[in-house]
């Protein structure tokens, strides 16, 4: 499928990597007409992966779709698909998937695929009602259908890979072809039918422009598809936080990161979605939030935020994506999802592809610190038992650091078990356990019952945070049941208990599944949710960075935003429902508010805690900050901030996020 | 003449269970993916349909027996089986599912319970006359849906008849 340009070139790999053998070009990719290298019998052979639990559904889809000449393969488990997702990386060309499945969300499962594979995904449900259409569309759904779905719908979701490719193609070459950028207006072609057209007529021309382009280094080469591994992506962070998040671009990111074999192209297409992913957690929550630190303040509320930090956390380490989390990010989040609380609220499984997401995202860049409650020995001693907790996570969590948090002695959280883990450098501490807790409550949790292990990275998608119940003392380990998406809580329930400031931070961050911890944290009273802060430990000094880079991303809900009342929790609670990775910072909203609604299901929400201390560290941010950075952070607003406020329900008040490093 | 006749016969009761309102235009679709590498496509997929859709009613007559009664799971459980059965095309079963789930949200007890007798009760309804119109037809041999003509050369259309015929001499 080589076309002549260079841009067709690298078009036509995209394509090619993606669909594999089943359109290789008709003759070279049609090179003459139009250079997108769509083959003349596209969209015959398309390559389908069907995912629905519904037998009857999925026979009579089969059956349409092989009408329509494409090759179907179907799961009715959404961990089936993923996994032949990830077997095969450029085996399918899209993902028709259902919503309402019993072991994962279809939103999740939307996630997942979006940041790992950058596949089209379509959802469709026999449910028409708008608020889940608009979820479809808020997750990154390239269509929606309705049930019972017709042939005629079927026939033409071609379309939505042609424009994928599209978006990608043109994504490679942002800046050097910036004028070019634009494809001539083809006003012709009015038809979606005509899109591919009009792509690949808009490809040709730039293809003769481009020639010389100098970027042809990259696009010249057929490039495979570059999968973000969870390092990948922490360098990644790493370096768009060094750049600062305005001033990033993909050619200063690559030479920072360093990889070979990673094109500019590569990181230009990572960087936009890193920016809707940071665009829309922040959004959703609070246009300002983001610029506010993440650590909580004293809002007791922690429980929520330190809930959706783990599950975020937890949906890092899940996206296996990323390769692995540092285990002792993982081993912190756990630690510090676990050690909250022991008794686990309710088994709130927040699918560990959450965690993937937020880890593919998030480890790579940030170093994850362990929210390491109490006592670091927490992590240390608890994390070997929690990482084989995990099932099938991968945890490479640092025994100490898991064990710390373990230990870290979260009862403050009383029952909430969250699994924040929350890769750490390899202290902290104190991290909050409330994250723990309010991971549980979030609902992530399923107490103690596992340990999430950070590194949850590769192997399972769903991380089963499931916060082992390990005993009070334990407390940090968090399970999120589901997604510990918050790679930088670390659950050390130690320093919950004296922190109240994290708590309070944690609280505000508003996470959305720790909805029950909430209430649990509600009624302990105790707010130390220093975990909570830490979901997302970042160092203060690089907050600013992350906040204005995580924009982007979309995949990572960063959800920076102050709420100073509840309506920020629920805020955070919609976008908790994303199964990327959300890294919210939350602040002040009433955690307890959100309680309800937000189970698990929600992707795991990094919450950034804001550090009124201004030594916040937002902790969505975590992914770009060290482990250490993180913990250093949390431990430090942990005692710098005065108790929270216990008041509210989770103590969410407005934390003073001025303090927050700009 | 009797093939004949039970052709008639099998096509006007599957136009009864569509002017009856038991199937709608998703039955159709059905049918028209059925094809000669599979010719019992809609057979199997409503009797896949049956198979599985059981557990879902057992489930819920279950979970209408506990006390308090569970909302959420019940609609939940609903939803799945309603969503079967569109994509069958059962439409009285469908209409009447809705029914549950508006009492269901209405959080109506006792709606719940009179509805969901009448779900199942157009379910089984539904059921038995599928079986038998399905059976007819088995019997009558591959027939040429009315709705579907097959289109054929003069020449072929010529043999046919001619056969045809020459068969139902043979028969009466």
């Amino acid at each position: 499928m080589n076309l002549g340009g260079g841009n067709n070139k690298q078009q036509q790999s995209m394509m090619a990597s993606s669909s594999g053998a089943s359109w290789k070009s008709g003759g070279g990719g049609g090179g003459g007409d139009g250079g997108g290298g769509v083959p003349d019998q596209f969209p015959a052979g398309l390559r389908v992966l069907v995912v629905d639990d519904d037998p009857t559904c999925l026979m009579i889809l089969e059956k349409m779709l092989r009408n329509c000449n494409y090759e179907v393969t179907k799961c009715n488990r959404a961990e089936v698909a993923l996994s032949h997702l990830r077997e095969n990386k450029n085996g399918f060309d899209v993902v028709i998937s259902d919503v309402h499945m019993p072991d994962m969300d279809g939103f999740k499962l939307l996630e997942h695929i979006g940041l790992e594979m950058d596949l089209p995904v379509i959802m469709m449900s026999a449910d028409d009602s708008k608020n889940v259409v608009m979820k479809g569309v808020t997750h990154g759904a390239c269509d929606y259908l309705i049930k019972p779905v017709r042939i005629e719908a079927l026939r033409n979701i071609w379309q939505h890979v042609v424009r994928k490719k599209k978006h990608e193609w043109k994504e490679v070459e942002p800046s050097p072809s910036a004028d070019e950028q634009k494809p001539p207006e083809e006003p012709d072609y009015s038809s979606s039918a005509n899109e591919g057209h009009n792509w690949k007529n808009t490809k040709r021309r730039k293809d003769e422009d481009d020639d010389a382009d100098d970027r042809d280094d990259s696009s010249s080469l057929k490039k495979p598809r570059v999968v973000w591994s969870v390092e990948l992506h922490q360098q990644f962070v790493a370096a768009v936080n060094q750049l600062g998040i305005d001033k990033a671009v993909p050619k200063k990111i690559l030479e920072l990161m360093n990889v070979p074999g990673l094109t500019r192209e590569n990181v230009a297409s990572h960087l936009q979605k890193y920016r809707l992913y940071l665009r829309r957690l922040s959004g959703s929550q609070h246009p300002g939030g983001m610029n506010t630190g993440f650590m909580g303040g004293p809002d007791a509320g922690f429980g929520s935020m330190s809930s959706l930090n783990g599950l975020d956390l937890q949906a890092l380490a899940a996206s296996g994506q990323l390769g692995q989390l540092p285990p002792q990010s993982l081993a912190t989040l756990q630690a510090a999802a676990l050690g909250r609380s022991n008794n686990s609220k309710s088994p709130i499984s927040v699918p560990v592809l959450d965690q993937r997401n937020i880890f593919s995202f998030e480890n790579p860049k940030s170093r994850y610190t362990e929210v390491q409650g109490q006592s670091q020995h927490l992590t240390n001693s608890g994390s070997s038992k929690h990482m084989n907790l995990l099932p099938g996570i991968p945890t490479n969590m640092e025994p100490k650091q898991f064990a710390s948090l373990h230990q870290s002695g979260q009862h403050s959280f009383g029952n909430v078990n969250n699994q924040v883990l929350i890769p750490m450098g390899g202290q902290s501490q104190r991290q909050p356990v409330i994250s723990n807790e309010m991971l549980t409550r979030g609902g992530v949790v399923d107490m103690g019952s596992s340990v999430y292990s950070p590194v949850v990275s590769q192997s399972s998608p769903l991380v089963d945070f499931s916060v082992n119940q390990k005993t009070d003392s334990v407390g940090s380990n968090y399970h999120l049941a589901g997604n510990l998406g918050i790679p930088n809580l670390t659950g050390t329930s130690s320093t919950l208990q004296g922190d109240r400031s994290l708590d309070t931070k944690v609280s505000r961050r508003g996470i959305v599944p720790s909805y029950d911890i909430f209430s649990d944290l509600n009624q302990n009273g105790s707010r130390d949710w220093s975990l909570q802060d830490v979901g997302l430990t970042f160092d203060p000094s690089q907050q600013h960075t992350m906040q204005g880079g995580l924009d982007g991303l979309s995949p990572v809900m960063l959800q920076h935003n102050r709420p100073s009342n509840r309506e920020m929790v629920g805020q955070n609670r919609n976008l908790a429902s994303n199964n990327k990775v959300i890294f919210s910072t939350h602040n002040g909203s009433n955690v307890g508010q959100q309680r309800n609604s937000y189970v698990g299901d929600n992707s795991l929400r990094v919450k950034t805690e804001i550090n009124n201390d201004g030594s916040s560290h937002n902790t969505l941010y975590s992914e770009q900050y060290g482990q250490d950075d993180l913990l250093a952070a949390i431990l430090k607003q942990q005692q710098q901030e005065g108790v929270g406020q216990s008041d509210n329900d989770f103590g969410f008040d407005s934390y003073a996020l001025d303090d927050l490093p700009a | 003449m009797q093939r004949n006749q039970m052709h008639r016969q099998i096509a006007n009761l599957r136009k009864s269970l569509f002017d009856q309102g038991y199937l709608d235009e998703q039955f159709v679709q059905l049918e028209e993916l059925q094809d000669n590498s599979n010719p019992n496509f809609v057979e199997e997929v409503v009797s896949l349909f049956y198979r599985d859709s059981a557990r879902f009613l057992y489930s819920i007559d279950q979970a209408l027996e506990k006390r308090p009664m569970d909302f959420s799971t019940l609609d939940s459980l609903m939803h799945h089986f309603k969503s079967s059965s569109t994509s069958i095309g059962a439409k009285k079963v469908k209409t009447e599912c809705t029914h549950f789930r508006s009492h269901c949200n209405a959080r109506n007890a006792e709606g719940c319970k009179r509805t969901f007798q009448q779900v199942k009760k157009e379910y089984t309804t539904l059921k038995k006359k599928l079986e038998t119109y399905f059976q007819m037809s088995r019997q009558a041999g591959p027939i040429e849906v009315e709705c579907r003509p097959r289109v054929l050369s003069p020449f072929q259309y010529l043999i046919s008849r001619i056969s045809y015929l020459a068969l139902s001499f043979l028969n009466t």
